[in-house]
């Protein structure tokens, strides 16, 4: 079912030869229950996109649609009723410094006049959920900065939205407190089937917790799909970049990879550079050598990454065979039978 | 010099009068400074052209407001001031005037201290659906609150000075004191005692500001 849907969004900044487009003809659909990453460089409109989703930021045209509801054509007041079904969560957390911890995972319930008991009840299980129920009464200045990015998740599920914005949600966080705040936006999507978007310049992020991904470049997204497919094969120069610097492997790599790949090799023996993906629980099984003693070709990795996209294991080798050439032709087309994904390099 | 002339009494008389011109103008000066404060800010900010337009003769008002000079300003607002409490002179004379000429100023303190309110605070509250009175109530003003109670300490020190000015018209208070007895009539002891009462009033009134501005405080 699908639950975010932007149609032709576009958002200019200023008017006349000084305007500045941030977003252009976009379109995006985000299905309920899952998680869904947008990544760019900075400047590439993803924030924007974002802001576009509960109208912090009104699109120049385009329509916001959000649980069949087109919120572009909607009153003030009638936005603000649906907004509060739309949670957010922000790069510099945004509390309010002159609340507790309490008081302001309580804020979005006293702005509909919940009665009390209710407003305890649910700041109470907010809290536990996000692990703070024994700082209920600390002011944000004495919280680190994953405590308050839990006090601004507890505040913005708080209202039980239908969806949660993540703007950057984790890059003032250090390392370890950013896993540990992608564990627990993870751990929510399962239990409560929440939708989440998230916009970030990190990989890995995307890499931990997204089931789709779309890449976001000059105000138009230029790759999305499931993050598996845009992982393993991407297809625009933007992605493979990202997946570089965070990999610090990719291109670079794959290039030396290559200039080795010309090694001198004895007379009457072919060679063949390959690229083999592997997913899921293919990847910690025996394929390759299996495939290999059958077609007696050898091989060479040249590169490799094992590891995993959402708990999913998968895997890549750049690899060189050699061998007798109808075998190596074999060897691959007995691989691919396997089920793994080969690419000849050359 | 010699205090043993000075009647005590009067000078009691006169500080009680002053805590009343105080009080009194203090508090409409905050009753009509801090929603004009905020419609400064709320229409500065805002995108609409109607906003604008608000915001630019609001702005004007106020500039000239606190560019007439305060003396000028009691002597052009007696007529008004006789419509309004029935004289011109005494404690309840000089609140008018006093009022009128600090609230404008009041008002610039807390739009300017109401623009260090974190833009994303007030964001994150329109993400959640509040109001634009809710963000008024539930952000800005209890966000600003130490800001703000440092600008009514600010305003309120003006005032006393103020006051002083309003001797030169019997406004009343250690001022008028100040100016009938030191001044006129060169009595060096009033004039001493007088301010010197200013001075430790202006002390107090600074501590107490601060130390409510720390409890506030919560960054």
């Amino acid at each position: 079912m699908r639950l975010i849907e932007l149609k032709g969004l576009t958002k200019t900044y200023g008017k006349g030869k000084k305007s500045t487009t941030a977003l252009s003809e976009l379109n995006l659909n985000i299905q309920k229950g899952e998680i869904y990453g947008v990544i760019g460089h900075s400047g590439a409109g993803k924030s924007t996109l974002i802001r576009c989703i509960n109208l912090l930021e009104r699109p120049t045209e385009g329509e916001v649609w959000v649980d069949g509801i087109n919120l572009t054509e909607l009153s003030k007041t009638e936005l603000q009723q649906q907004r509060r079904k739309i949670g957010m969560i922000f790069q510099h957390f945004n509390l309010l410094s002159s609340a507790t911890v309490y008081d302001n995972v309580a804020f979005p319930l006293k702005l509909v006049n919940t009665p009390k008991d209710a407003i305890d009840r649910k700041v109470k299980e907010m809290l536990n959920l996000v692990g703070l129920e024994n700082h209920s009464n600390k002011y944000p200045a004495q919280l680190s900065g994953g405590q308050k990015q839990r006090v601004g998740i507890a505040r913005a599920l708080a209202s039980d939205p239908n969806v949660l914005l993540c703007d950057e949600a984790t890059s003032a966080l250090d390392p370890q407190t950013t896993n540990s705040i992608l564990k627990l936006l993870l751990d929510i999507n399962e239990k409560y089937n929440l939708t989440i978007v998230l916009i970030t310049h990190e990989m890995h992020v995307i890499q931990n917790i997204c089931d789709k991904v779309a890449v976001i470049h000059q105000g138009g997204i230029v790759e999305q799909g499931p993050v598996t497919e845009v992982f393993l094969k991407p297809q625009h120069a933007i992605t493979r970049d990202f997946m570089m610097r965070d990999h610090e492997a990719g291109l670079a790599l794959e290039e030396t990879a290559l200039a080795n790949a010309g090694v001198e090799l004895q007379t009457g023996v072919a060679s063949k550079l390959v690229k083999i993906s592997f997913l899921g629980n293919k990847t910690y099984e025996a394929i390759l050598s299996r495939t290999v003693r059958k077609t007696g070709v050898d091989f060479a990795i040249l590169q490799g990454t094992i590891s995993t996209i959402k708990q999913v294991p998968y895997g890549q080798l750049t690899v060189r065979f050699e061998g007798d050439s109808y075998a190596i032709d074999r060897t691959i087309s007995e691989l691919t039978a396997e089920g793994l994904d080969v690419e000849v390099l050359r | 010099m010699d205090f043993s002339t000075v009647r005590w009494e009067e000078v009691g008389k006169a500080s009680i009068e002053t805590l009343q011109i105080l009080g009194v103008s203090g508090l409409f000066t905050v009753i009509l400074g801090l929603p004009l404060g905020v419609l400064l800010f709320m229409t500065a900010r805002s995108a609409s052209i109607k906003s604008r337009t608000v915001y630019t003769i609001l702005s004007l008002v106020v500039n000239i407001l606190r560019s007439v000079p305060f003396i000028i300003l009691i002597v052009a607002l007696i007529p008004f001031t006789r419509i309004l409490v029935g004289t011109a002179t005494g404690v309840l004379g000089v609140i008018p005037p006093l009022v009128i000429s600090a609230a404008p100023y009041f008002a610039r303190l807390v739009e300017t201290t109401l623009r260090e309110v974190d833009r994303g605070v007030i964001e994150a509250a329109q993400s959640m659906g509040a109001s634009t009175g809710q963000i008024v109530r539930r952000v800005l003003l209890p966000e600003a609150l130490p800001g703000l109670l440092a600008g009514i300490t600010i305003t309120i020190v003006t005032l006393v000075s103020y006051t002083a000015m309003a001797g030169m018209v019997g406004g009343g208070g250690l001022g008028t004191l100040a100016i009938n007895y030191g001044y006129f009539r060169y009595q060096n002891e009033i004039m001493i005692i007088s301010v010197m009462s200013m001075i430790i009033l202006v002390q107090i009134l600074q501590m107490a500001g601060d130390r409510l501005v720390t409890f506030f405080t919560r960054k």
